[in-house]
């Protein structure tokens, strides 16, 4: 796959060395090219690209409020096509707090009204922006600064929400998991999401340096970890119709991802048995 | 010109389909509803050439609207109460965003206790907001400050949305002849929009929202400030030129009987009509009373409202809404900018019925004034 050297995310942006989730922007917009609009949540990506009078986005942006992604891209998109500007792309990026937690409502409403738009998730797995708080899509076993470890906790003690299965239960066209590890399959659902006629969805794992605890030049790394231990999937839903778009030929015992982030270090050696044995299961499901 | 028989919720619809937004993201709540309805209809026969969204919330009806004015399209939304509260968040970003959407917002009392009849508690508690703000007394003014209210929210030096405030139940379910304009006259009027400055377009990418630190956000917060003062002689000439047009001008305020008034009875909205009947009632009997009724209330017009009460010894102020410990928000605004001795009246909280008895009491108790604030027509006595 060749993979075009026009950069639509500029560098000098304020993300943290190592940041994921400016790598999936990039790559993201690297298929989308600059016919698009592109509506940010609040959040990390939303702060570190537009701080005034700078701004990151070489192709139009909006962003509003934390919770409205959704609404906010469907007033765009339904705009555009008034307007009969149907050829441009509309993409949505949302955290995982921005669209597990609190944008859940907004971005429901837009995938079931049927709107022309993309929506990805950047997941890091934690409210990252106002300092590692635990979303819904935090992991079991995460140590965050509102599930932190303790003499009484391990920290996280929720499995994290499935937030692709809840859009694809939308009924929605396209339903995608990525990560940022694998840019050629990230980018290839980017393609169909933007070839999709309604909306699209994209789940995008992107380890955080600074959340997770690891070196910055660990990022990729991180993510293939995440996907080789089957910790993270790659599937797509086409019409309701699951193909996984990755297998690990060997699945990696979780240990190894878990032993290299500083969110999981306190944890014994019996909850990282049950996080093994929550992720076999998980497989097993997915075919994996 | 045609003359239709209609509420003024239908009358906001009808204003609506002659201004031609592109975008309409609505949610239905009481006693809007009626609006989302009328508005749907016409796009699904074709009156209207609009995008309906039909979202999932008015927080969600806002921030579309948001997005699609973003992209430089004109976009109506509606809506009451609760469903304004639920918006409170996205109201401000509307204005500080230099949105010029118009809203219209059937006013009706905020829960608890839920209530779904009229006051003006809802809009009066989005005064704060950057957005212009018109109190309608009746289905025609509603119509007229639908199509004005474009006009001046487009204006390059104004860019602000505007918010049409027409009282529940009252207007919205009421029936009155109204006056529909021809719509070639509108379009002479309110030709299409087309933005100037900040758009979404792949042609001219530009970031919209962006996050802005203490050198910057302050200036933007006066950049709002100065585009309210500007909107006061925006709304005046195009409310002379709507006059021209279609021979009806609605002002920034209207004084009725001022002139020689010992008390000047100041409100918002479809009670100006009651007080009306009440002031010429007593005039026979040779009570000097007269109404300044504000019909715009951000931008607040100070000085017209000065230059009316000048020779007025007393105010009595007619609030449909409370500040709870400081009386209603109108009688704040008008102590706050004039030297008038002012007394205050809490009336018709939640749909309290208001009666020309109670309009003759808020006289009475202003000749004999015993306290600042009081409250009309409890049970047991006004407090």
């Amino acid at each position: 796959m060749k993979i075009p050297e026009e950069e639509l995310f500029a560098p000098g942006h304020r993300g943290c060395a190592g940041c994921g989730a400016t790598i999936g922007v990039r790559l993201a917009l690297k298929v989308l090219g600059k016919n698009t609009v592109a509506i940010s949540a609040t959040g990390c990506l939303e702060v570190i690209s537009t701080p005034f009078p700078e701004t990151a986005w070489e192709i139009p942006w909006i962003h509003v409020a934390f919770e409205n992604a959704g609404a906010v891209a469907s007033g765009v998109e339904r705009a555009l096509k008034a307007q009969g500007k149907e050829d441009v792309n509309v993409v949505a990026f949302g955290g995982d707090g921005g669209t597990a937690d609190i944008g859940m409502q907004s971005l429901s409403g837009a995938m079931e009204r049927g709107h022309n738009l993309i929506y990805i998730c950047y997941d890091n797995e934690a409210y990252m922006n106002t300092g590692i708080q635990r979303s819904g899509s935090t992991p079991y076993g995460a140590s965050t600064t509102t599930s932190p470890h303790g003499t009484e906790s391990f920290g996280e003690d929720r499995p994290k929400k499935n937030m692709p299965l809840i859009i694809a239960a939308h009924g929605v066209p396209y339903v995608a998991t990525a990560s940022i590890s694998y840019p050629e399959d990230f980018m290839k659902k980017v393609k169909k999401a933007a070839e999709t006629n309604g909306p699209a969805y994209i789940h995008l794992n992107q380890p955080c340096t600074t959340g997770w605890g690891y070196d910055p030049s660990k990022t990729i790394e991180l993510g293939r970890l995440a996907v080789e231990t089957g910790s993270w999937s790659l599937y797509e839903i086409v019409e309701g119709e699951f193909k996984l778009t990755y297998k690990p030929q060997i699945r990696k015992p979780v240990n190894e991802y878990l032993n290299a982030q500083k969110r999981f270090k306190h944890l014994s050696d019996e909850e990282k048995e049950k996080i093994q044995e929550y992720v076999d299961k998980q497989c097993a499901e997915l075919g994996i | 010109m045609t003359l239709k028989v209609i509420t003024a919720n239908e009358a906001i619809a009808e204003a609506v389909k002659l201004s031609k937004p592109k975008v309409v993201p609505v949610y239905p709540i009481t006693p809007q509803t009626t609006i989302s309805e009328y508005l749907a209809k016409f796009v699904s026969n074709g009156d209207l050439e609009a995008e309906y969204i039909r979202v999932e919330s008015e927080h969600s009806a806002l921030s579309a609207a948001i997005g699609a004015s973003g992209t430089g399209v004109r976009v109506f939304t509606a809506t009451s109460s609760q469903g304004l509260m639920l918006m409170h968040e996205i109201i401000f970003a509307a204005a500080g965003m230099r949105m010029p959407i118009v809203m219209a917002d059937a006013n009706r009392a905020i829960s608890a206790p839920l209530n779904i009849w009229n006051d003006q508690q809802d809009s009066i508690s989005q005064r704060d907001s950057g957005w212009m703000q018109i109190y309608v007394e009746n289905a025609q003014e509603a119509l007229d400050s639908v199509i004005q209210s474009y006009k001046v929210s487009e204006n390059d030096n104004v860019l602000l949305p505007s918010m049409v405030c027409l009282d529940g139940f009252i207007l919205t379910h009421t029936v009155e002849p109204v006056d529909i304009p021809d719509p070639e006259l509108v379009e002479k009027f309110l030709p299409e929009f087309e933005p100037k400055y900040a758009f979404l377009d792949p042609t001219r990418p530009m970031s919209l929202g962006s996050l802005t630190d203490p050198d910057y956000y302050m200036e933007a917060r006066y950049q709002v400030e100065e585009a309210m003062e500007n909107s006061l002689e925006v709304i005046k000439n195009v409310d002379d030129e709507f006059g021209e047009i279609f021979g009806r001008k609605h002002g920034l305020v209207e004084p009725y009987k001022c002139d020689d008034a010992e008390i000047v009875i100041v409100a918002m909205g479809s009670i100006c009509s009651t007080i009306r009947t009440v002031i010429d009632d007593l005039r026979e009997k040779g009570e000097k009373i007269g109404l300044l009724k504000i019909r715009v209330y951000r931008p607040f017009p100070s000085e017209e409202i000065n230059k009316i009460l000048r020779d007025v010894p007393k105010v009595a102020v007619v609030d449909k809404n409370v500040s709870f410990g400081t009386g209603g928000a109108l009688y704040n605004d008008i102590k706050v900018k004039t030297d008038k001795e002012a007394y205050d009246f809490i009336i018709g909280l939640g749909g309290r019925d208001i009666t020309p008895i109670e309009i003759e009491e808020i006289i009475e108790k202003t000749k004999n004034p015993v306290k600042d604030v009081t409250w009309i027509g409890l049970k047991g006595g006004s407090q």
